[in-house]
Parts: C-alpha cells; sequence; structure tokens
C-alpha cells in the first residue's frame, strides 16, 4: 500500500534518498535431536570426520591443561541428552585465533571445539583445553559458549568463568552487568588439580530455567 | 569496558527469529530460558569467532550421493541445492564453512536415536560440507530427503528439510537452520516453522529453478541464506 503523498514534500524532495540495502536475516531453526553423527561423530562412534572434537590444543609453552565437563537440565532438572555445546576461547596469553584481534592474534591457535551431551554417562559433555589468558585489562579470563539443542529455536550465548579466578571476576564488565545472585550461573567450579601435567578439572552445569537458571547473552 | 570495536554486528533482528517458548513446539517449553537475555557490549570475544575455510573440505564433502557410498548409489530423488551466502549489506559471504545434515530418502537419519522404522540407506550417511566461493555461492548434490514422523503431538510429521549450520565472519554470525521444500503441505502443520514470524517464513523455503537443474540428472533448488551483519556501517548502495 502507497502513502498518500505529501505534496510539499514532494516537491522540495531534491535528491531522492536511497535506503541503504537491507536484506532480511534467514531465520534460526533448531539443531533437532540428529546432530551427532555429523557436528560431533567422534565422540559417539559415528563413521565420520568431523571438523573439530571436543579437543582445544595449545600452541604455546607453559599452559594450563584443563578439563570442563558438565550436564545440561531443563525446567524440570533433567538433564538434557541432546544439547550441543560450541566453545570458542583465547589462547593462554588471551589472544584469539581471528583476523579482527588487531593484536597480533595467534593465527595458529585453533581455539574452537565442540561437544554434546548424549545418552551416556550420566548425559555429561566434556571440553579438553587450557585455560585461557585475559583478552583485554578489564575482562577476565572466560571461554565462549554457543549453546544448541532440539528444544531451542535459536541458539544462546553464553560465558564459562573460572572460580580460581576470584579477583579477576570480581572487576569483570560482563560479570558486572549481571545481578550478583545469578553471576554463580557462570562461573565454573574448580573440582581438583591432578596427573602430571597437573590438569584442572572444572565442573560447569547449564540450567534452561528454574532458579539456577544461567545467565544468556544478548550482544 | 570491554575493549569496543566500534560500531559492534548488527543486532540480532528478533522479528527474524522464532521465540525460546513457543508452546505448539512442546520441547520448547521446558528447554526455553524463560529470563530476559542480558545485553552486553561486544568486545573482541564476540567480534572474532571460528574460522573454517578450504582446508576443513574434502573434495566429495558436497556430494552427499557419493561421499557415503559403499557398493553403490544412494536411492532416491537427486537434487542439487546451492545458493548465496550473504551479510544484510547483500556482500557475499566468502571462504566460510556450510555444513549440512539431513534424513535418507525414506525419512531416517543414521542416528541411533531415530527410532523411526523407515530403511536406512547403507549408500547414504545424510552429511556434507563446503566452503562459499568469492561471490559466497555454495553448491551441494544430495538425495530429497524424505518426511519423518515425531512425537511432538499426534500423527506428527516433519516437513523434508536439510539442516545448514553456519559460522559467518564472528561469533555473533553464528546460524542454524532448516531448508524446507516449496509447496509442501506439511508446513503448514510443522510447529517448528510455524514459530518463525509469518514474515520471515517464506526465507526458509528454497525456490525450485531450473537454472540449477542439472539435465537428465538432477532438480535444481535455490536456498539462499542472510547472515547478521556486517560488523561496519554499511555503505548506502549508489541509485
Ligand atoms: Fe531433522
Amino acid at each position: 500500500m502507497s502513502k498518500p503523498q505529501d505534496k510539499d514534500n514532494t516537491k522540495t524532495r531534491a535528491v531522492p534518498t536511497v535506503e541503504p540495502l537491507r536484506l532480511g536475516q534467514t531465520p534460526s531453526q533448531t539443531v533437532g535431536p540428529f546432530f551427532h553423527p555429523v557436528l560431533v561423530p567422534e565422540a559417539f562412534g559415528y563413521p565420520f570426520q568431523g571438523i573439530v572434537g571436543n579437543r582445544i590444543e595449545a600452541c604455546e609453552q607453559n599452559t594450563q591443561a584443563i578439563v570442563i565437563e558438565g550436564q545440561v537440565c531443563d525446567g524440570a532438572g533433567r538433564p538434557i541428552e541432546d544439547a550441543l555445546i560450541e566453545f570458542w576461547q583465547a589462547d593462554s596469553q588471551g589472544r584469539y585465533g581471528h583476523p579482527a584481534d588487531g593484536r597480533g592474534g595467534n593465527t595458529s591457535f585453533r581455539g574452537f571445539a565442540r561437544a554434546a551431551t548424549g545418552p551416556a554417562p550420566h548425559h555429561r559433555y566434556r571440553l579438553e583445553s587450557i585455560k585461557p589468558g585475559a583478552v583485554d585489562s578489564a575482562q577476565a579470563p572466560h571461554i565462549n559458549v554457543v549453546l544448541f539443542m532440539r528444544g531451542l529455536l535459536r541458539h544462546l550465548y553464553t560465558r564459562i568463568y573460572f572460580s580460581d579466578e576470584a579477583a579477576a571476576n570480581a572487576r569483570d564488565p560482563v560479570l558486572a552487568l549481571i545481578p550478583e545472585a545469578r553471576r554463580a550461573t557462570l562461573i565454573a567450579a574448580l573440582q581438583e588439580t591432578q596427573g602430571d601435567d597437573k590438569t584442572a578439572s572444572y565442573r560447569f552445569d547449564i540450567h534452561m530455567q528454574g532458579e539456577k537458571e544461567t545467565v544468556f547473552f544478548d550482544f | 569496558m570491554p575493549q569496543r570495536l566500534s560500531p559492534g554486528p548488527g543486532s540480532r533482528d528478533w522479528s527474524s527469529h522464532p521465540p525460546l517458548i513457543a508452546p505448539a513446539y512442546k520441547s520448547t517449553r521446558l528447554r526455553g530460558p524463560t529470563r530476559p537475555l542480558v545485553p552486553i557490549p561486544a568486545s573482541l570475544s564476540e567480534l572474532t569467532g571460528p574460522v573454517y575455510g578450504h582446508e576443513s573440505v574434502g573434495p566429495c564433502d558436497h556430494d552427499l550421493t557419493k561421499n557415503a557410498a559403499r557398493d553403490g548409489e544412494p536411492l532416491g530423488e537427486r537434487i542439487v541445492v546451492a545458493g548465496r551466502v550473504r551479510d544484510e549489506a547483500g556482500r557475499p559471504i566468502a571462504g566460510h564453512l556450510v555444513e549440512v545434515w539431513q534424513a535418507n530418502a525414506a525419512g531416517r537419519y543414521v542416528h541411533k536415536a531415530d527410532g523411526h522404522d523407515a530403511p536406512l540407506d547403507p549408500n547414504f550417511f545424510g552429511a556434507g560440507r563446503t566452503v562459499t566461493d568469492a561471490e559466497g555461492r555454495y553448491r551441494f548434490l544430495t538425495i530429497r530427503p524424505g518426511a519423518y514422523p515425531w512425537g511432538n503431538h499426534d500423527n506428527a510429521w516433519r516437513p523434508p528439510h536439510i539442516h545448514f549450520s553456519l559460522f559467518g565472519p564472528t561469533l555473533a554470525s553464528r546460524l542454524v537452520t532448516q531448508m524446507y521444500f516449496p509447496g509442501d503441505p506439511l508446513l503448514a502443520h510443522d510447529p517448528i516453522y510455524l514459530a518463525v514470524p509469518e514474515k520471515a517464513r517464506a526465507r526458509l523455503v528454497a525456490d525450485f529453478s531450473l537454472d540449477v537443474t542439472e539435465p537428465g540428472f538432477a532438480l535444481g533448488y535455490v536456498f539462499d541464506i542472510v547472515l547478521r551483519g556486517p560488523l561496519e556501517t554499511p555503505m548506502e548502495h549508489a541509485p
């Protein structure tokens, strides 16, 4: 439907305004329950080679090996058996393997991994990685998380911080945006340090709903 | 505040995306978060992202009719699915990974949890990937997937679809979606498709195309994808 013409406006409009081209975003849809054979094949024994597994390899000296495990729970508190979790992180010095990191990012570092919950054991996911460094002078070390699952029509973003970084967490500007009572939902709890490489293992559960509902971001 | 790369990614256009809780799609009821998302300024963490290009695909990865063939060709109707990946300003997303997965012609996934008693196809795995060219174009050769039943409601059937996963330039441009086929009567009954705001639904339905159709070989469908962005304010296009 065309708007009624405003004659004055038409007369005085010497230069036609050009709308910048703006295409409509393709809508998100759920990842569904059947992504494991393609997106996380190795972990679930499917005969296919994915682009990435659940391990982020260090490519520098003196890194802290970490393991993060946890469950993703629904609003009834039940562990979810088909959640896909993607991890994106900086190297031990806080550099991303991406050209937009203008500080001379570490392009040989692949800071990406995929893990998923599945039928066993205990519907737990597992990430093997290194502790990231602080990305800038303000932010505490963290791992960026993208979450997908059957029943989730759009993916969600959240972050994993570390319980043994209390001082840095207290200064972190993103955590500061979150009501204090909910900050703990983003902090992985250090369980123990073990093995020859002194791997630090953390527990990080995600709660979709309820009292402990995880904080998810919009950016 | 975190370091900011001005002016940050274009925001997600919520009017183009489904809600987190869409009661007709039952699984969303206990899985969609109930509290509002917390807005955060985009820092390097959000404005970088995984980079997967040509090194991550093999020569046959885009051809699902061949990439799992053991002793013959998969059964079903061969199709070509092609399209362009662009940002909202129409600029091609070049050199980026596109991953797809789907059911076979009978509507069955290679997945231990798929309980549908339709047959598996020994020559079809249902996984593909490719990298967009300089114009953002991609192309897959595959088998038209079948519809499959699911437990959402009485006599529920998913319309035939292909799952797509794309990264785009940053974490903010990540997208997982599904492509549907034109003229499918099941679309009007599918709560996953219907959860998308009406004005945006057609963007999920591929167009039949004689140009993409390979004579004597396979029907062609075009599915164009628009990712959120760009990161900079788009230049105004000349008339
Ligand atoms: Fe599906």
